[in-house]
């Protein structure tokens, strides 16, 4: 996992000047690592007679070869960016939120039946408070394991996960009950889905023939304003203080509990906002299969990250261009989706790994400095 | 023998060098061409400011870091040391500035963890035993192998650090400040143990900031300033005074401090109980006032209730019946924040675990508590600007030596990270101070500011609680001495008005009035 201090600090972040050579090393050390991860990748692909090289051009040209692969990847990195920023909260808290994917249900459910109550909204007012409430809803997914473990010490782990099938579980009961679509009622068909969102709910698409909408704006956007929030604002030290020294905190007067029940809950609010943009901006009703694994992918996105939000950023691009490009892999050369993830999985492990490496020459790089100051006085 | 021991088997270190080493940190050069050598059957001691570069010399002997320049040479031949593994092979040992045990397994357990057993993969802790209490026997270390490590007091972690130092084979043993944590009692105790090892041929490193002790307990002394050696001496052709003057380059102010008319009452206790960790009373009602303007020193042999008191005071601990007040308002049963914010400081005696974070920066951990208040923020947001002008000043009164502020807390030596802790407390003027061993592992040029410090703190008005093992710590600050024993305040003396003898007959349980008849 990367270590804590991935964040810039203070001053350092503002004054230095770029030192080229870093920035450099920093960019190199982690694709040698992926190359590491793909080769090792390729030779398991060779074992079940695929070539690795047909596959990887799917793989890496199914996101990046295209505009409309772009565009797909981007889609996905939405959802992914949103859940990792509610993860670099709760893990800078040293909370472990595996609630993921129950907390985008529960946005994703309230998404789906909120627009439908005030239709005659603008658009405008309609997709803020679908956004606001489906924050909320996500966040009450997140604040009952946080209660639990605050007031009960109840692990957050076992808690988030038996959330997850709650939520799924509800989710399953709403689609075919009370949330169904009418229209599917009429026709007979019964399918487990919700009816159409008016089209003042849907959000606004950024690309014409593609799903690309909205959503990843304000994802951008909320990374920016997570990113303050840690390292700019009171409470943010204190989710930071929290997470790395809980003696020190409650020694320093600073309630301990609180602060990881409320990492808990941010962190839920951010998976409930994947579900809305999922809603709202991608099949503007709810389905099953909604979360498509955000909840969990989201998580290693946010640690590939450096469990830093802006880090999260380029991360969720990646990986959401991974999804791409495995599925088109799938399709294409008629890879298992398994080894796909195990390829993933690799990468994952390589190219943090290798980001210790990274860190370790830096310091070495200070050193030198201090050596050649040295010398010249 | 079912465990791989080595001790017997292996030979004994006759001389042991270390020679132009150079060590450097980021925007630190912490060794500079160091020689430092120590022989078979003597006590080599380390003196030097914090952050000289003592742990760190000592470290690299260890295998814990590599010289960046230099060699190190046992009986003539030149070693390298990849890992502390390397290093205990050739029969070096290290206990550390801060322990290295695991709570959760017993002594035993302990002692033989990352060694093979015979028996692989059986472990056969009977005989580990058995070896523990043998070497627990010979050299005078009192330790039950069945004993869970987070039951045990910080002397006996002390002591099962060094049996495991012994059952390894370690012939070089490198004590990096081991009685900073110790009360007068177990030093005395281990220096017999250290003498008893050197008799036997070992060879020790032994660093400090106590001089008595150094004088007392070494052969020769090797003087460290900035990284570099100010000289290598016998301690017996060295007085108090020429070791100061070769650490810190002046001599040391005597402090006498003039009392002060003290003000009214500022900390009330009244009655006090409480309820320790193990479950037992360990306070029995307590009583004290304390007035602005006065130090008060709790003086006792540490297990008679002064933490309790100070966390029940900071508001960490429920009170289970009595009263306290802080300048006539009820804290009794106020959170810990609303006390801080009511005026009331507390320096705690594990600094390093609950006094600071350490992965976070210097200026970060300068405002664990004050980090919402008005003057550091604008709304939610943090006031940097504001921030670092106020923690620069703060680096530079207390003299923190740190490389910026932006430098990880973990990077500090652990003398500045003391400092570091002391100034956050200070620089809040509060209005009543609760001191835990606020100089334990300071060295002497600190410890006399932070006496001046807590000085001037009095002077300005504030009460202060002072929580010391070290009694002329307690006679040369405290205005009264308060006798603590079995949760109970057995006597309450003012400062020229008890000889040592009757405070130390005191703290054993004997009452006043006997004390003074006793040693009259
Ligand atoms: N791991 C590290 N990374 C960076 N700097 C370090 C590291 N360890 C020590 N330093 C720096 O090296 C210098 C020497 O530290 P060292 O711990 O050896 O001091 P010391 O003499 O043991 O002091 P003290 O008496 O306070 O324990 C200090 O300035 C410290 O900040
Ligand atoms: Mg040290």
């Amino acid at each position: 996992m990367p270590s804590n201090d991935a964040a810039p600090k203070g001053r350092a972040a503002r004054s230095s000047s770029i030192d080229w050579r870093t920035v450099v090393v920093n960019i190199a050390i982690p694709l040698a690592g992926m190359l590491i991860a793909l080769t090792i990748g390729a030779i398991l692909l060779v074992f079940l007679n695929v070539n690795p090289f047909d596959a990887y051009a799917v793989l890496m040209g199914g996101a990046f070869g295209s505009w409309t692969g772009l565009a797909q990847a981007l889609v996905k990195a939405t959802p992914l960016l949103l859940v990792g920023l509610g993860i670099c909260i709760a893990f800078r808290a040293s909370v472990i939120n595996i609630g993921g994917e129950g907390q985008i249900i529960a946005g994703a459910l309230m998404a789906a039946w909120w627009p439908l109550q005030f239709r005659s909204w603008p658009g405008w007012l309609l997709i803020s408070t679908t956004l606001i409430m489906g924050f909320l809803a996500g966040s009450i997914w997140g604040f009952i394991p946080g209660l639990l473990k605050a007031r009960l010490k109840v692990n957050e782990i076992l808690s988030t996960v038996m959330m997850n099938s709650i939520a799924a579980q509800l989710m399953n009961l709403l689609i075919r009950g009370p949330l169904i679509d009418p229209a599917g009622v009429a026709a007979g068909t019964y399918l487990a889905q919700s009816e159409r969102l008016p089209a003042n709910a849907w959000l606004p698409r950024l690309v014409p023939q593609t799903l690309l909408n909205a959503g990843a704006i304000v994802a951008v956007i909320l990374a920016v304003v997570v990113y303050i929030f840690l390292w700019r604002t009171t409470i943010g030290y204190r989710i930071r203080a929290v997470g790395l020294n809980p003696d020190a905190s409650r020694y320093a007067g600073i309630n301990v509990p609180f602060y990881q029940a409320l990492s808990l809950t941010l962190a839920g609010g951010f998976a409930g906002l994947a579900g809305v943009v999922e809603v709202l901006g991608v099949q503007h009703r709810l389905l099953e299969g909604i979360t498509g694994g955000y909840g969990f992918t989201g998580i290693v996105a946010a640690l590939f990250g450096g469990l830093h939000p802006l880090g999260a950023i380029p991360a969720s691009i990646l990986f959401g261009g991974l999804l791409v490009g495995a599925d088109k892999m799938q399709r294409a050369v008629q890879v298992p989706s398994s080894l796909i993830t195990a390829i993933l999985g690799l990468v994952v492990l390589f190219v943090v790994g290798s980001s210790i490496w990274s860190k370790r020459w830096a310091a070495r790089r200070k050193i030198e400095a201090v050596k050649e100051s040295e010398a010249a006085g | 023998m079912p465990v791989e021991t080595k001790a017997q088997s292996k030979h004994r270190l006759e001389h042991v060098e270390m020679r132009q080493i150079v060590k450097r940190f980021p925007g630190v050069l912490a060794n500079s061409k160091v020689d430092f050598d120590v022989r078979a059957g003597e006590v080599h001691a380390l003196l030097g400011e914090n952050g000289a570069g003592k742990s760190t010399l000592m470290r690299q002997l260890y295998g814990l870091y590599k010289p960046d320049e230099g060699e190190i040479i046992i009986d003539g031949n030149p070693v390298v040391f990849h890992s502390p593994a390397d290093a205990i092979r050739a029969g070096i040992g290290m206990i550390h500035q801060h322990f290295m045990l695991v709570p959760t397994l017993t002594v035993a357990e302990n002692v033989i963890l990352g060694l093979t057993s015979k028996h692989e993969p059986i472990l056969d802790l009977d005989t580990v035993s058995q070896k523990i209490l043998e070497l627990s026997r010979s050299y005078g270390l009192k330790v039950d192998p069945a004993a869970f490590v987070w039951q045990l007091s910080v002397g006996e972690q002390q002591r099962v650090e060094i049996i495991k130092a012994l059952y390894r084979g370690a012939s070089l043993i490198i004590l990096d400040e081991p009685t900073a944590v110790l009360t007068p009692q177990e030093v005395t105790d281990l220096f017999a143990t250290l003498k008893h090892m050197v008799k036997e041929g070992h060879a020790l490193v032994f660093i400090s900031h106590k001089l008595h002790e150094v004088m007392e307990i070494s052969d020769r002394v090797t003087v460290l300033r900035d990284g570099q050696v100010i000289g290598t001496r016998p301690a017996k052709e060295m007085t108090r005074n020429d070791l100061v003057k070769m650490m810190v380059g002046r001599e040391m102010k005597q402090i006498a401090p003039q009392p002060i008319r003290s003000g009214p009452v500022r900390l009330k206790i009244e009655n006090l109980h409480t309820m320790g960790d193990r479950g037992t009373e360990m306070l029995r009602g307590i009583n004290l006032d304390i007035h602005g303007g006065e130090i008060v020193g709790l003086a006792g042999v540490s297990g008679n209730g002064q933490r309790e008191l100070a966390e029940c005071l900071s508001g960490l601990r429920k009170v289970t019946a009595g009263r306290i007040e802080l300048d006539q308002m009820d804290i009794t049963s106020l959170p810990l924040k609303n006390r801080v914010e009511s005026g009331l400081s507390y320096i705690p005696e594990e600094r390093m675990r609950d006094g600071a974070i350490r992965e976070f920066s210097v200026q970060e951990n300068l405002f664990l508590q004050d980090h919402a208040s008005p003057q550091f923020t604008r709304g939610i947001f943090l006031d940097f600007p504001r921030m670092e002008a106020f923690a620069s000043k703060m680096i530079r009164e207390f003299t923190v030596k740190t490389p910026s502020l932006d430098t990880p807390v973990k990077n500090l030596s652990g003398g500045n990270i003391q400092k570091l802790i002391m100034a956050r407390e200070l620089a809040r003027h509060p209005k009543v101070l609760i001191a835990a061993q606020p100089t334990r592992g300071v060295d002497i040029g600190a410890t006399e500011y932070i006496h001046e410090r807590l000085l001037m703190q009095r002077d300005a008005g504030t009460a202060i609680l002072l929580i010391s093992e070290d009694l002329d710590e307690i006679r040369t600050l405290s205005d009264r001495i308060a006798i603590i024993y079995e949760g109970n305040i057995i006597g309450i003396v003012d400062r020229n008005e008890a000889t040592v003898e009757q405070i130390g007959l005191m703290m054993a349980g004997i009452s006043m009035e006997e004390a003074v008849h006793h040693s009259a």
